[in-house]
């Protein structure tokens, strides 16, 4: 009997045991006291993976009751397994973000492939067809050859397990610096669609109900996943690898399927998939949601190698796996559903009164716990916070303003700065339109998919800068809210809420717990004032490598839009010579954190771009009435590299020029990143009617048909290139990264 | 008219034809279920794309072998227009009833882009509403879509016509550029872009549309002679 062999909870408590899983002395103690005895090693297991911050969100639980989850829109806030907002017609769009960033830093491809499957599973768990994938992914310096190899293979992992089920990877953003040296972030967001009556929950409702395990069979992999994702990376890390799961993208095409089949069974009480933490998750959350308990028979549960303990079983992060529990005694009609996809639904316990988590393995109990404990009580911690010595010193700091001589050759360079580059190498490796619904591929502002059989369609987008959050984590904060819906309007769409994927160095840190406090609050100020809410999310801390290194700062938002009609559907690049171009929102020289810092300075200091969200609201409501009334041709937002790159590309896709005069300060109306700025084109016919719509407009020029890039000031020339010169140096920065050896 | 979409486990194009057939054609289609399938009723069949059984062991090889492929070959012989789309392709080649392999693209990677194709014979039952040598786009989304076939095969598929479609701008190192081929009677076609995304201007081109009004044409007047 395996179970004999077991280190005794004695050994547990003398050894300090507990710690290797990641529980402190003071939790253990705690759980001693709720269980008024020492744990045996199953539930000591069970412990550590529930009270990570992984699944429990203990040190970052304070914060997250900062963000407004309410709204008359919101279905389903944060709780289940994503969150769900009204779209009219009994329609419902479910999205979330999740964080694959420690399993990607190991074993990049089955890392990033996995993080893929998860959060579909999240949103297919919630009775909803997923109908895009999008993705927020940040690397070192790409002349880093382990860097190289890191952005490649998550790519590629991404690719392989996306493209394999047939959910289209629309967009997302990939973004380069030193700061992720080590510690690469990989943000899988889905949002699905779903009819009202089609809503599922993950509880474990009425007792003598039946537990069923469908899909991949339980393997050693990926046991204490959770725990590994809430501790710093160190070089041992590496030897972590088997706590890395393997995806199998041909069985979660299946589970689709036959999940959204089994939704519609009356039988059906409740399904979860099985994410962080496996089945000891899934199980203890259906049951606490439900007020209930559940006994499970663990030698019921499919395994895929020999001799597995429970502890294995429940520690496992096998891929591919859902949890239901279903009206006893209609189990066969279930497993009939499934079997049309050579799935075996199976039963391995039951819904019982005593709210207790209880696993029976080869006859004995293993595990008896109360079912709160797990997964309603872990500690919550209070970190203490310190205003970091950079944060002082930036503040006091004088204006940073770069000297530029040759603007031609500073926007060429711009150009090709990773960050700014086409991620064409990156989005033609997914494939972005299958269920034909993509209207707005890869590569614009937001992606676009309509939502078929309605006049609908919906806008998506993931952003952060994560360097203006490091500078100045509050402003930052409300900068990725703001900029995200920024991209939503400017494709024609209303923001409906966001997901927040919020990605920092460790929280016991008083100075990145002041930096997480910073930019929530940042955040929370900015879903107010735009009316969108927070309705799902993840939490990924100790993104920390070697030596302490924290990345920078990196709450990742995902938003999503409701475009009222296709007709408005609007994109960044420039349609026709002759239209009008104007800028909208003032300028000022602001370059702290901006992409031209960087290039020249290879750091970034001094103040974040300063926001007002009174002006960022009235200004994406004007933009958004001028796009549905039809009188814009295209609308782009001003973000890396100001107004030069942002006019560059926005005459990419049509090989256009322009005739453009800029005033004042050369540089800062060039390169600056102000924030709340637009870039729009007008046809002449609609000149009067946009300029009565738009207050803060300035006329800058005209599309020009000739293909030349000619921006001047004051009478004289101060960029003048082809654009097609201008785009292939923009096109080519990636590969040419890539394919270079040194 | 009435078209079957063979569904495998882990087809993902099924829905695309589906809409493809009954939205942008405005025909009858259903989604047929690979062991439950019952084709004679069918005037055409339509293989989609997508990765059936994870496309392990080899694209297509194991759905060559599942229980529906008898009634595939069946109605290959029997004449009846059937269209196999990337994955789909895959499976055609697989089974025999196109001649030829699938090698993966030449740069290893995954694709999904707009192409343009040329159309190399306007005279079959898939292709009579574009004209010859006309330059259509199309979007392609393959890992495994370089066609390869020996020296003696090429001359044959030259010499009967059986290439369909060619790359403009060859993505994937094909040989000869070739993008789609018949078989020698010209009823079945496979090719690794994808029609059925391009029949929407909403979302993309509607150059894949003509493809299947050229098999509604052929049908009916086959049917007009007929009656």
């Amino acid at each position: 009997m395996p179970s004999k062999l077991e280190i005794s909870p004695e050994q547990i408590e003398q050894q300090q045991l507990y710690k290797e899983m990641g529980l402190s002395d003071e939790e253990f103690r705690s759980i001693t006291e709720i269980l008024g005895r020492r744990p045996n090693y199953t539930e000591t297991g069970l412990f550590s993976v529930m009270w990570s911050e992984h699944c429990s969100y203990k040190n970052s639980k304070p914060l997250l009751r900062k963000f407004p989850t309410e709204g008359p829109q919101v279905l389903q806030g944060p709780g289940e397994g994503a969150g769900i907002i009204d779209i009219g017609d009994e329609q419902a769009v479910v999205f979330k973000v999740e964080s694959h960033n420690h399993p990607s830093a190991v074993e990049p491809y089955q890392g990033a492939a996995t993080g893929v499957g998860g959060i579909l599973r999240d949103v297919f768990s919630m009775g909803a067809r997923p109908v895009a994938i999008l993705n927020s992914l940040r690397f070192g310096s790409l002349k880093q050859p382990r860097v190289k190899f890191l952005f490649e293979e998550v790519v590629h992992g991404i690719a392989g397990y996306g493209n394999c089920v047939g959910v289209p990877t629309v967009g997302g953003e990939v973004q380069f610096d030193n700061a992720y040296n080590g510690n690469p972030l990989v943000n899988a967001m889905c949002v699905g669609l779903i009819d009202h009556k089609d809503i599922q929950k993950g509880i474990a409702a009425g007792i003598g109900n039946t537990v069923m395990y469908v899909g991949a069979k339980t393997g050693r992999d990926g046991i204490h996943g959770a725990t590994f994702a809430s501790e710093e990376l160190t070089e041992e890390s590496a030897e972590k690898r088997p706590s890395v799961q393997v995806g199998d993208p041909f069985m979660e095409k299946l589970l689709i399927e036959a999940c959204l089949e089994v939704i519609h069974h009356e039988a059906l009480v409740g399904i979860q998939d099985m994410g962080a933490a496996g089945l000891t998750s899934s199980a203890s959350e259906m049951a606490s949601k439900a007020g209930t308990g559940m006994l499970m028979n663990m030698n019921l549960v499919p395994q895929r190698e020999k001799n597995m303990t429970a502890y294995e079983m429940m520690l496992s992060e096998s891929q591919e796996r859902m949890l239901l529990v279903v009206e006893k005694g209609r189990e066969e009609e279930i497993a009939e559903v499934f079997r049309k996809y050579d799935l075996e639904a199976v039963s391995v316990g039951e819904v019982t009164d005593d709210q207790r988590f209880r696993l029976e393995h080869h006859g004995e109990i293993v595990a008896d716990v109360p079912v709160d404990s797990l997964a309603e009580d872990a500690p919550v911690y209070h970190q203490p916070s310190k205003i970091p010595d950079y944060f002082q010193e930036y503040q006091e700091m004088e204006n940073y303003v770069p000297e530029i001589t040759d603007y031609k050759e500073t926007l060429k360079n711009l150009l090709q700065q990773p960050t700014i580059a086409s991620k064409e190498w990156v989005y033609d490796q997914y494939d972005s339109m299958v269920q034909t619904n993509t209207v707005v591929t890869p590569g614009s502002d937001a992606a676009v998919i309509r939502v078929r059989g309605t006049e609908k369609a919906l806008a998506m987008t993931t952003d952060c800068n994560s360097r203006y959050i490091y500078l100045d984590p509050e402003t930052g904060g409300k900068i990725a809210v703001a900029e995200a819906a920024r991209n939503i309007v400017c494709s024609g769409g209303r923001p409906l809420g966001i997901t927040d994927g919020l990605n920092f160095g460790s929280p016991e840190n008083p100075e990145i717990f002041w930096q997480m406090e910073k930019s929530v609050e940042g955040m929370s100020e900015a879903c107010r004032k735009l009316s969108a809410p927070v309705i799902s999310g993840n939490v990924s801390l100790y993104n920390e490598s070697f030596g302490g290194q924290a990345i920078y700062p990196t709450p990742v938002v995902g938003m999503v839009g409701l475009i009222e009609k296709t007709d408005h559907i609007t994109q960044s690049h420039m349609k026709n010579a002759d239209d009008l171009i104007y800028v909208i929102g003032e300028t000022k020289p602001e370059f702290g954190g901006s992409e031209l810092q960087g290039m020249l300075e290879d750091r970034h200091f001094g103040k974040a771009p300063q926001l007002d969200l009174e002006v960022e609201g009235i200004r994406q409501s004007q933009l958004l009435t001028a796009i549905q009334q039809g009188i814009i041709e295209s609308a782009h937002d001003l973000a890396e590299g100001g107004l030069a790159v942002a006019l560059a590309e926005s005459l990419f896709a049509n090989g256009l020029g322009c005739e453009v005069t800029i005033q004042g300060d050369r540089t800062s109306a060039l390169f600056s990143e102000t924030q709340s700025r637009f870039l729009v084109s007008v046809k002449p016919e609609n000149q009067k009617a946009f300029e009565q719509q738009i207050e803060d407009a300035t006329l800058l020029g005209k599309v020009t048909g000739d293909g030349v890039y000619h921006v001047q000031s004051e009478g004289e020339t101060v960029v003048e290139e082809q654009t097609q010169t201008l785009e292939q140096l923009w096109k080519g920065a990636i590969p040419c990264l890539v394919k270079s050896k040194d | 008219m009435k078209f079957a979409v063979v569904v495998f486990p882990g087809s993902n194009c099924d829905r695309d034809m589906f809409y493809a057939i009954t939205e942008g054609l405005g025909e009858q289609a259903d989604l047929v279920w690979y062991q439950e399938a019952d084709l004679s009723d069918y005037d055409a069949i339509l293989l989609p794309g997508g990765f059936s059984y994870g496309d392990y062991l080899r694209s297509g090889a194991i759905a060559s072998t599942s229980g529906v492929i008898d009634q595939i070959r069946e109605a290959a012989e029997a004449g009846k227009p059937i269209l196999g789309v990337c994955n789909g392709f895959q499976v055609l080649l697989e089974m025999g009833l196109l001649p030829g392999a699938m090698l993966p693209n030449k740069h290893l990677k995954f694709m999904c882009h707009y192409e343009t194709l040329t159309v190399e014979n306007s005279d079959t039952m898939f292709t009579n509403h574009y004209s010859d040598q006309e330059e259509i786009d199309i979007p392609i989304a393959h890992g495994d879509g370089n066609y390869y076939c020996d020296e003696a095969t090429f001359k044959k598929l030259k010499a009967n016509n059986q290439i369909t479609f060619t790359y403009k701008n060859n993505p994937n190192g094909s040989v000869a550029d070739i993008a789609g081929i018949t078989n020698e009677q010209g009823n079945v076609l496979g090719m690794m872009p994808h029609p059925e995304r391009a029949v929407d201007s909403l979302v993309g081109t509607k150059d894949g549309l003509r493809l299947f009004q050229s098999i509604l044409t052929h049908w009916r007047d086959k049917h007009a002679i007929k009656a």
